[in-house]
Parts: C-alpha cells; structure tokens; sequence
C-alpha cells in the first residue's frame, strides 16, 4: 500500500509499503477513505517530537471501510463505514471506565519510555512516536486498529467524509477544551491560536453558552473563519498588544476562561520569541510556550486555562506563581475522543455544526509532503488539508488556486 | 501505576516473604561478624580474613615508612612503594569489611602480578639481586594464597551458601501492579501455572512435579537458558501464593505474589517480592541490568503484561505492522525492547 513516512525533519515520503494485518484478536484493519494532516503532525514534521524513527507512519485523523476484523471484535463487519478515535483504548481499565480514554492502561507497547519521560504513560496514538507506542499512522491506503471493538464508530451514509472525519480528533479536541472551560451564563472565553483545534474550540465554546468568545491569531483568513462562522470577537496580536485589548474588552478583569490551541512552537515576536527560538533549537527547552504563558497572565482570578495544544517536555519562564496568586484552574490533556464521539455525532446530525467548514485543500495522498509544507507555513491561506488515499485528484500547485483556497476534485 | 520500592543491598526489606528463611539484605553483614567472629572460624574464611589484615599490615607499612619497605624488596621508588601501600590499605579493608570480598581479593591477586613484575626488574639489577629474590620468593608465595582464596570465594558464591536463598549478594525487590479484575481472579489466574508463559516473558514452561514442586525453564540473558525447581511454601487462595527455590538450583529466589483488594472496588493490587541472588554478585547483577534483563525491570514489564492480558484479554503489540525503511537505529532500538 501507500503511506506517508517519516523520515526525518522536513522530510516525508509516500511510499509503498507492507499492507497491515491482524496482529491481535480485537483488531481491525480499515481501508482509509479520508485522512487529514493534523497541527500537532506539523510538530513531528518540525522534528521536535521526541522518540520518532525514520520509517515511520504518519496521521491521526482517519476514516474509512472496515475490511477485515480479529475474531474478538463483535460489534464491527466487514464493509463498515467508520471513523477512528485517536488514541487507542481498551475500553476496560481504570481510566478507559471513567472515559478517560487517552489515559488508558494497556494500549501502550512502550509505557516504560514514556514513564521515564513523564512518571506515567498514557494511551499509545496512532502515528506519534514510539514514546506514544508507535503505532503505524492512517496517511496510508489500509490502517491496523487495535481494539477496534472499542474506538472506531460506525457513521450514517448520509453524511459526507468531510463531515465526520474531525471526529477522529480535531472536533473532541476542541469541544473538550471548551468543556473543560466550565462556561457558565455571561462568560467570556479567550482562544490562542485559530487553527483546526482553535476554531472548533471556539466554534464549541459558543455551543457550550459562552457570551463572548475572542480569537487570538496573526492570519487574517483565519480570524475571518473565526468570526464568520462562529460569531467570535477577534484579536491580531501583530497589530494590538492581546493583554491590553484583552483588559479593555473585559473591563480590566480578563477573560473567564482562556484556551491555548497553540502548543509547543508559539510564535512570538521580540526578545521572547528569540530567547524561546535559541533555547528550544540549543535543547535547553523543549517547548515555546508562548500561547501559554500570556494566557496564564490574561486569565481572570479564578478563571480557567484549557490547554489542548500539545506540549511534550520541559517548559521554561512559565509564569506559576499566577496560577497559585490567581487561583488558576489548570486543564489540559489528550482528548478522551471516545468519550465525545456519539454526542458529537448526533451535534452533526441534528445540524447544528458542519464540521467540513475548516477544511480548504483536498489532494492526493501522493501530495502529502507539499501539503505538510503549504499548511506549516499557512500557504494559500491553507487552514486544513484533507487527503484522499485511493482517489486520483490532479495535483494542482497551491498558487494556482482561487482566492477562496479551495482546491476542488 | 507500578509502585517501585525496590531496595539493593544493605536496607530492611518492609516485609519478607511468608515462608522466607534466608538472610534480609543488610542483616546478613551483622551476622557474619557474630557468628564467624565467635562461634570458631571455617577454614576459607581465616584464610581470607588473614589475607585482609596481612593487607594492612604490610599497606601501613608501606605507606608509614615507604623507604624502609623498598630496601627490604631491593627496590629503589619509595614514591611506587607508597602507591602500593595505599592499594594494600584498600584491599584489606575491603576485605575486612565487605559482604562480598571476592573482588577484593582478586584485586589482590592483580596487584601481586604487578608486585612480581616490579622485583623482576629488581632482580636484574646488580647489587639488589639478593633481597630482591627473598621478596619475590614472598611474593610468590602470598600469590599462591591470593590466588586460592579468589577461586574458593568465586566458587562458594555460585552456589548459595545459605539455604533457600542467600549468596553472597542478596538482593530485596517489590513490585505492584493495579489490576481491576477482583483479588480471587487474579489469583486463580497466576495459580494456575500454565498461564504464566503469557505474561512472563522470558518464561518457556513450567512443569509440575508434585503438589507443591514444579520445575521452571526460562531465557537468561545473552542466549542463556535459567532452570530452576521451586516449591511453594505458602498457598492462601485470594491472597498469596509463595515460593522458594529448593536447595540445588542456580538461581537462588524465594518470592511472594500477594492480591490486595484495592479500596471501594478499584479492584486489586498485585504484589511481588522477590529475594535473590545474582550470579556473579552484584557485578553480575549489574552486567545484566546493563543487558536489559534485571529482575526488576523484568518483573515490571511482566506484571504489566498481566494486567494487559487479564483486564483486555491480548498484549499490545506493534511487531508486523508495516513502516518505511528503518535505520540501523531503528533495527537496533527494536532489538531493545521498544516496538
């Protein structure tokens, strides 16, 4: 089959490698209709994931057809058409109970790495590092799902691909970052970052009856989708300073709530953004928690910062003696996606969200490693690429493309 | 999820095994003294005891009156004399004081190589000749003595010296796993014997013997094959089953599974511990930490594993799923362990 692989940073190839198979009784294996590149993708492109290996599969977010299952798994068939959870679970330890799925026990082959790294592992993750178990990823043809009696869900044929497909991260990605805001009646919720992750955090935060919700972002194509399609206030950070504006909107008090849908390469400008950029490329730090730490200082007394962004090891001048001063609520994790699938369904079917709203490039697998180019450095106003396996799109070069972004098939 | 009190050498083990009756690491030290000290001394152990003080005497001298010492040997570096004072100072006490005195007295049969090496150059000389030949004939004969006590302490520390358990080296260690199946599953599924391959992953069978023996064959590291032939010593259903090994096999252990039930049904917390006695001593044990195969590391994984496979039925696995061109990195990193 084909399949996007890693082979270092920057360097990406589709190539054609073994087909999967059944390797465990509660696997499933899936041929892929539609994968997406995901923002924290871009951060193993970037090579700042610990724990890859040239070879591997890249791709989280991933649907398809359920070709062949393990004799364990009941509750799927042959020519199912399902979407995929990104993490992988068991479904019956401790966390997998309390739907905390990204927690789980069992799934991951390497735990004592990540043990090592972090003092207990999570759940393993489809194409993110051998720390998270290395799994091979869904950019291919076919995918191996284990515990498939668990994760995948089946999906009506009245959807399209591209309605149900952020299922499989991007949508629970956002939708638990605002949940974990605890928005009550009157709130004001704060966004860093109008990505994939970014807008539907605010699109959710909306869903959830946040009065006022406010994108921080630089792209103006961003902050546009931000504000048409969810109704959302917005900042460009290049052109106001975020925390003043932030005081002035909320009447010196700060948002109620404040997302940080950044992660672990936040851009800034000035001596910050230089300091974090030195550190992290000397390995003195890991992350540049840019997002982060300005969240923690905008944040009301009281008031909650949900980090969905990825951050991965050691973070530097982050400012904690606010979260203690300030009587922070601290929220973070890898979404229990799981959990949110089936109610966020049933949000889609019953109309009120289109989750397809984000995406603005569709192309072929083959077009992976320019894709991983265009959407890292906002190409084309690129926002989300989803990538088509099996389908022969012609290959369209991104300067080509109509002032909307969109490259059709 | 594992909780890791592993303890290495000196320290009190929390609680010993039911049924254990070797030394605790730590204790094992006093009890030498009293009983070799009072109780009318073995053979090896006066010989490596007297090889010890002969160390710091002839290291104190060596070191107090350096100048003296060479003139005797028909040596002419007072300065070298010094240095192989202050050797024969560590020697000794390492030998005095040491619950394992095999390194210590090897390193005495190496530093007699270099004395010998030294009073021949002596012995070429004119003018020394003489007493360089009386010295070297000395030498010769502690040689002798060194070189006895190394091969009887590295024989006697193969095979352990107190029954049950206790070499040279004990070494205590626990490990806990949170499984949530109820302490009578847990334990029915270890009981059962035939079960353990699919969770100890270096196990290849266990056979029954009797009612309560049963032999086990395991892969030791570097391609090594473990036997060994234990016997249960305690069987309480739901709660604990121990073991020891029986007086002649290599590898020396007595252990304990205990299946606590975990507060307000979070199920049961499994708890291995685990006395023994590495071959090769505590640089043995480390030489195998170094090849990935220490018991402790071993038993986390495999208590891992049983959870995996009590609470989902399957471990999980990444071996034959498809990826690109790997590295040599990549072929070598698998080779350790990480899938």
């Amino acid at each position: 089959m084909k399949a996007n692989v890693w082979y270092g940073r920057e360097q990406l190839h589709v190539e054609n490698v073994p087909d999967p198979k059944i390797l465990n009784p509660r696997d499933a294996i899936v041929r892929i209709t539609s994968t997406a590149i995901c923002g924290s993708d871009l951060h193993i492109y970037d090579g700042y994931i610990p724990g890859m290996l040239p070879g591997d599969i890249l791709g989280h977010e991933f649907m398809g057809e359920v070709m062949e299952v393990g004799s364990e798994v009941r509750n799927l068939k042959i020519g199912d058409r399902v979407v995929n959870p990104f993490p992988i679970s068991c479904g019956a330890c401790f966390f997998c109970q309390q739907s905390l799925h990204s927690l789980c026990e069992n799934s991951n082959p390497n735990a004592w790495l990540a043990e090592k790294l972090w003092g207990h592992s999570p759940a393993g993750l489809f194409g993110y590092s051998h720390l998270l178990g290395g799994y091979a990823g869904g950019q291919a043809q076919y995918v191996r799902i284990p515990f498939a009696d668990v994760g995948p869900i089946k999906v009506p044929e009245d959807l399209s691909d591209e309605q149900v497909l952020f299922l499989s991260d991007i949508f629970p990605t956002g939708y638990m970052a605002a949940e974990q805001c605890g928005i009550r009646q009157g709130d004001t919720v704060a966004v860093w970052g109008c990505g994939p992750v970014g807008l539907f955090a605010i699109k959710s935060a909306r869903l959830l009856g946040a009065e006022r919700v406010i994108a921080i972002d630089r792209f103006p194509a961003r902050l546009r989708k931000a504000s048409q399609w969810a109704d959302a206030e917005t900042l460009n950070y290049e052109q106001v300073d975020v925390r003043q504006a932030l005081e002035v909107m909320t009447g010196g008090r700060g948002p109620d709530a404040c997302i940080d849908a950044v992660g672990m390469e936040g851009h800034a400008h000035g001596v910050f953004g230089g300091y974090d950029l030195l550190k992290q490329s000397l390995l003195l730090e890991t992350d540049r928690p840019t997002a982060l730490r300005q969240a923690l200082l905008a944040c009301r007394n009281g008031g909650t910062v949900s980090i969905p962004g990825v951050y991965g090891g050691f973070l530097d001048k982050v400012p904690f003696g606010a979260v203690v001063n300030k009587a922070l609520t601290v929220r973070s994790g890898q979404t229990h996606v799981q959990r949110y699938m089936r109610p966020l369904l049933e949000l889609i079917q019953r109309g009120s969200i289109d989750p397809s709203f984000v995406v603005t490039h569709r192309l072929r697998l083959e077009d992976a490693p320019r894709a991983y180019r265009m959407f890292r450095d906002k190409q084309d106003s690129c926002i989300k690429v989803v990538l088509k396996p099996w389908a022969d799109v012609p290959t369209v070069e991104p300067d080509k493309v109509q002032e909307n972004g969109r490259i059709l098939h | 999820m594992a909780t890791d009190v592993t303890q290495q050498g000196l320290g009190s083990s929390p609680q010993r095994p039911a049924g254990y009756t070797g030394i605790e690491p730590g204790e094992r030290f006093a009890r030498h003294d009293m009983q070799r000290g009072f109780d009318g001394l073995e053979t090896a152990d006066t010989l490596e005891r007297g090889l010890g003080w002969f160390s710091i005497a002839l290291g104190t001298a060596a070191v107090v009156a350096p100048g003296v010492v060479s003139w005797v040997c028909g040596t002419r570096s007072p300065a070298l004399m010094r240095l192989v004072g202050t050797r024969e100072l560590a020697a000794g006490v390492g030998i005095l004081t040491q619950a394992d005195r095999t390194p210590w007295l090897w390193s005495r049969v190496i530093g007699d190589t270099f004395d010998l090496a030294a009073l021949s150059v002596a012995l070429i000389r004119r003018g020394t000749r003489g007493r360089a030949a009386v010295a070297m004939a000395a030498v010769a004969g502690v040689t002798a003595l060194d070189l006895l006590a190394s091969l009887r302490a590295t024989g006697s520390r193969a095979v352990p010296t107190v029954q049950g358990v206790s070499g040279r080296t004990d070494i205590y260690l626990e490990r806990s796993v949170a499984i949530s199946k109820s302490p009578e599953e847990c334990y029915r599924f270890w009981r059962s014997f035939e079960n353990l391959p699919r969770f100890m992953q270096t196990l290849e069978s266990v056979r029954q013997l009797d009612e309560g023996r049963s032999h086990w064959v395991a892969k030791g590291p570097l391609a090594t094959r473990l036997e060994w032939t234990s016997e249960i010593t305690a069987d309480r259903p739901g709660e604990e089953i121990s073991w020891r090994t029986v007086d002649d096999s290599g590898t020396a252990h007595a252990g304990s599974v205990r299946f606590e039930a975990a507060p307000a049904g979070r199920g049961t917390i499994v708890r291995v511990s685990l006395h023994y006695s590495p071959l090769g001593g505590a640089l043995g044990a480390g030489l195998v930490k170094l090849l990935g195969h220490d018991p402790q590391s071993r038993i986390r994984e495999d208590l891992r594993r049983l959870k995996q496979v009590m609470e989902t039925g399957e471990t999980p696995t990444t071996r034959g799923q498809p990826a690109g061109q790997r590295s040599l990195l990549g072929r070598v990193t698998r080779q350790w362990g990480i899938s």
